[in-house]
């Protein structure tokens, strides 16, 4: 760590503040994140994060490809641990813009993979936040898990992190014969796995005394910050895209929106968003049995990929709910083959940049779990 | 102020410079409008028109009503007020729009590039961008 030290007059005594840099190669800033820290002791007076290690600027290399079918691999690598969210979002885009008839089957296989995807995020998200904090084992335990969800990933599409499964209108093939099987397999299996983590994890005295009253954000705070999911939800507001601008076929499912209700501590702080994660894996596994109920059988789920995409004159600003929160994709068509403008809003870079207000005054220990909490995914925060 | 649409898509409602912050403070005051949170905010080079613009996507939360507002700038001079005193959340958009695009927001309080090192040539996102050669003696192409 490199380390300033600046002297600054105050007004009756000589006080020195320290500021260093936590990163670029910090293990739990979750990437190549740089967080220069004015320090004053102990405490954290002041937050600047560095951000564009990870640029590669995604939105020109959308612009230029040519063809809109050819984005949906650059969104993958936008958050590459929960990818499947990531090109439904951009697919769904496209499709408004078509006024696309999606067929049944195609939306329910939708639907299952990116909650199964939701699940593998938040094992993901809540695995490394204990283990920031020092808890080894659920890392281990949770890890199983989510291969578990990347075993049924790698059958369906072929790969296990970044896939290309959703093409505009449909899917790049049709799920394995045994998919409805495995999944209902690891829905059973992976149901009492939660009781486990609480168990070991959430109502760990440690841990609570870690994450409680830590990094309080106010719900008034958030909505004008813009953050959106769990974030938004451990502040108490209850608000999820699946239900209040429902998109694909959420609106036919039976399912409750986890808040934060300050029950260890304070309203808003790291515990209760990390408990609304921990909840929403139990409201997806809801989700996933209802959709391999009602899954019809039989369809073709190439049969409405266009064979040419072209677009008149127009834009949208389409959002679906991605495990971090609000992904908005701003596509402006100007006739031409692909995109005029695609702008991507990611959940991560919006929350990031309230990083300075929610952290302001604690504790440079606390730090780790502040920015653990609110589970960035630096890969879409620096697209 | 004008409303305007595509043939396919959204519409939304183009508004004068001049006018952008207190239309956005109305936006969000009005007890009939209430739109609390900016949920995107992005710069966008129009070539053919020698324009820069800056879209903002806005929604209301207790209401549940969206909108799309527009403001267009000539490029030579491209200065547009910022909203980041309405809404926090569009200091960081901002900055990217100038970083990519390179629209000046007047009374940010950090206008500073977000995603490319400060000392970066030109704007990536506009159309007519041509990637420097060297960036501090090392090559960036391939």
């Amino acid at each position: 760590m490199e380390v300033m030290m600046n002297k600054t007059t105050d007004s009756n005594s000589e006080r020195r503040e320290m500021v260093i840099n936590m990163g670029p190669q910090h293990p739990s800033t979750h990437g190549v994140l740089r967080l220069e820290l004015v320090l004053d002791g102990e405490v954290v007076k002041e937050v600047r994060p560095n951000i564009g290690y990870l640029h590669r600027c995604f939105e020109k290399y959308a612009e230029e490809l040519g063809d809109y079918a050819s984005v949906t691999p650059y969104t993958d690598r936008m958050d590459y641990v929960s990818a499947m969210n990531q090109e439904l979002g951009y697919v769904i885009a496209i499709e408004r813009l078509l006024e696309l008839e999606i067929p049944e089957r195609v939306e329910y296989i939708r639907v299952i993979i990116s909650e199964l995807q939701r699940i593998a995020s938040h094992l993901l998200g809540i695995g490394a936040f204990g283990l920031d904090l020092g808890a080894f084992t659920p890392f281990l335990y949770l890890f199983t898990e989510r291969e578990k969800i990347l075993d049924i990933f790698e059958k369906t599409s072929g790969a296990r992190l970044l896939y290309n499964y959703m093409t505009v209108g449909g899917l790049m093939k049709d799920v394995p014969k045994d998919f409805k099987k495995d999944t209902a397999e690891f829905v059973k299996t992976f149901r009492p796995k939660i009781k486990e983590l609480n168990d070991l994890l959430s109502y760990n005295k440690i841990f609570i005394n870690r994450t409680a009253d830590i990094g309080v954000l106010p719900e008034k705070v958030a909505l004008n910050y813009a953050a959106s999911g769990p974030v938004l939800r451990g502040s108490g507001m209850k608000w999820d895209l699946r239900k209040d601008d429902p998109y694909s076929i959420y609106d036919r499912f039976d399912f409750d929106i986890p808040v934060g209700s300050g029950e260890v501590g304070t309203l808003g702080d790291c515990w209760d968003r990390y408990m609304v994660r921990v909840r929403e894996m139990e409201q997806s596994l809801r989700i996933i049995e209802q959709a391999l109920d009602g899954m019809p059988d039989e369809g073709d789920v190439t049969e409405a990929v266009p064979k040419r995409i072209r677009l008149k004159e127009g834009e949208i600003y389409c959002r679906t709910e991605t495990p971090r929160g609000e992904l908005g994709y701003y596509i402006i068509s100007d006739k031409k083959g692909g995109p005029f403008r695609v702008k991507a809003r990611a959940p991560s870079f919006v929350h990031l940049s309230m990083l300075p207000s929610i952290s302001k005054g604690s504790l440079i220990a606390d730090m780790v779990a502040i920015v653990g909490s609110i589970d960035i995914v630096l890969g879409e925060v620096d697209r | 102020m004008e409303y305007q649409t595509g043939d396919i898509g959204e519409p939304w409602i183009l508004v004068e410079t001049s006018s952008l912050k207190p239309v956005m403070k109305t936006l969000r005051d009005d007890p009939q409008l209430l739109f609390d949170v900016l949920m995107c905010l992005s710069g966008v080079h129009y070539q053919k028109e020698e324009e820069l613009g800056v879209t903002y996507h806005i929604n209301s939360t207790s209401l549940g009503h969206k909108l799309a507002i527009k403001v267009r700038v000539p490029i030579e001079n491209p200065h547009v007020p910022s909203v980041e005193s309405i809404w926090k959340t569009a200091n960081w958009h901002e900055r990217e729009a100038w970083d990519m695009v390179g629209v000046i927001f007047d009374e940010h309080p950090n206008h500073k590039r977000i995603l490319c090192p400060e000392d970066w040539e030109g704007h990536p996102l506009r159309k007519d961008y041509v990637q420097q050669e060297f960036y501090q003696g090392m090559p960036t192409g391939d």
